[in-house]
């Protein structure tokens, strides 16, 4: 348990917190990285998966991607990005250097939970509701506005909270080719055989992790508390 | 030879089949490192999901902790699990798996808990009809009808653990994901293009034989 004493230690000097390679800016990098993943994801995502629930097609793509997305490892997937020749290693602003690569890789690994979810939200809205809708001479649009998209709420939300965490967790790994954010301590510390802060760093990543978990799950059931709850279905773990 | 090989430095090609004659192997090595890392990991998931999911069966205080608990140990990424585990296991393939395993159990838990639920009550009121006790009950009609349930979640664990094994190159113990590592930092293409595609296939190929044994298991289901 010797190390689980200099991992402490590690995580008490102020000096490792801060400056250019401290681990808070390394974690507002990662957090940076994260939202933007996420953002893009949804700009993308939402209306996509929202439409295709709303017309019924494409149920296929919806369900299957993400299987796919379960079946390629995300390390191989910012392996493949950064060594190519576009987008590579090349430092993006704030994102730091492979950022671009990272960005891209991370955005898709957030599409899979969010459409998948929002579609079988939306699918999902009581056959009986819809015709009483258009039995009371609603429209297609005023349908999705005021019956299916309020129905749906809670689990589209849980699929952003899923891709949340799952961005999260990619955005660790991004470090192991060389990519920004909190996993170069820990992979700084176990290729150099510095224990304590590999440990060190991992603390910190999984309990930022658990804070996005949980803060999200409260953030989302105060957002819907007042629609029926519904049960997600399986997404993939990086 | 005639100019230098698709993998040399100055080509750098993706696809090389000289990478795979000449590294083959090195490739099988990485092939089956992967392989038995990934069914132990699994493994050892459904073995510690099936005492556990039966302990909080019916118990809706048990059940509500464990789910909790798992989600939890779930919602930690695997590059952090993993240095957590080092402590307790060492750079062995023992942190890998019994990390994998925690993921695998998440999921097998709840496939267990579902599956066991939607046998139907009238079915298993006719079985202690006739006679069965509690263990042969869960063993001859519980389980068996629960199948399809657990196998989907079997399947899931899975397609995922194949994925997530790549990450254990942290610790030396990744399967094909050492040499996506050595692909990454070496900037050799072929390397990491052929263990990215190996990952693919070999979750497509378990998926298949899962697929498979679950037809095997279940021949009612095959009668239409």
């Amino acid at each position: 348990m010797q190390i689980a004493l200099e991992t402490w230690r590690y995580l008490a000097d102020a000096a490792h917190w801060s400056g250019d390679d401290g681990m808070l800016r390394l974690l507002g990098q990662q957090l940076l990285i994260t939202v933007t993943a996420l953002l893009a994801a949804l700009v993308i995502g939402l209306p996509l998966a929202l439409w295709l629930g709303h017309v019924g097609r494409g149920g296929f793509l919806a369900i299957n991607i993400s299987n796919v997305g379960r079946a390629v490892p995300t390390f191989a997937l910012l392996g493949l990005f950064v060594t190519a020749d576009w987008p590579g290693t090349a430092t993006l602003g704030p994102y730091g250097r492979a950022g671009l690569s990272t960005l891209i890789a991370l955005t898709l690994f957030a599409l899979p939970p969010i459409i998948t979810n929002a579609y079988v939200a939306i699918r999902e809205v009581p056959g009986e509701l819809q015709e009483a809708a258009a039995g009371m001479g609603m429209t297609p649009w005023q349908r999705f506005w005021r019956l299916e998209l309020p129905l749906a709420l809670p689990l589209v939300g849980t699929g952003v909270r899923l891709a949340l965490v799952q961005v999260w967790a990619t955005a660790t790994i991004a470090a192991m080719v060389a990519g920004p954010g909190l996993g170069r301590v820990i992979t700084d510390g176990f290729y150099r055989s510095n224990y304590p802060k590999g440990v060190a760093g991992a603390v910190v990543v999984a309990a930022v992790a658990l804070v996005l978990e949980i803060g999200s799950a409260y953030a989302l059931a105060r957002a819907t508390s007042r629609t029926p709850q519904t049960v997600a279905p399986a997404v993939a773990k990086p | 030879m005639a100019g230098p090989s698709c993998y040399s430095r100055l080509v750098n090609d993706w696809v090389c089949a000289d990478y795979l004659r000449d590294r083959a192997p090195e490739v099988v090595e990485a092939t089956i490192e992967h392989v038995w890392i990934t069914l132990a990991s699994v493994g050892l998931g459904l073995l510690l999901a099936l005492p556990a999911a039966l302990l909080a069966r019916g118990r809706p205080r048990a059940e509500t902790a464990m789910l909790g608990v798992s989600t939890w140990l779930y919602t930690i990424p695997s590059l952090a699990l993993f240095p957590l585990l080092v402590p307790f296991t060492g750079l062995t393939p023992w942190t890998v798996i019994i990390g994998l395993a925690g993921y695998a159990l998440t999921i097998l838990v709840n496939a267990l808990l579902t599956g066991l639920r939607s046998v139907p009550e009238d079915v298993r009121e006719s079985a202690r009809g006739m006679g069965f006790g509690s263990g042969r009950l869960l063993a001859s009609v519980e389980l068996p009808l629960a199948l399809p349930v657990i196998f989907a979640g079997l399947r899931v664990a899975m397609v995922s653990t194949v994925a997530l094994t790549t990450v254990g190159t942290l610790v030396s113990y990744g399967g094909l994901g050492n040499l996506i590592k050595d692909g990454v930092d070496n900037n050799f293409r072929a390397e990491l293009f052929t263990a990215a595609v190996l990952c693919v296939v070999l979750a497509v190929v378990l998926d298949l034989l899962l697929v498979i044994l679950q037809r095997l298991l279940t021949p009612w289901a095959r009668v239409a």
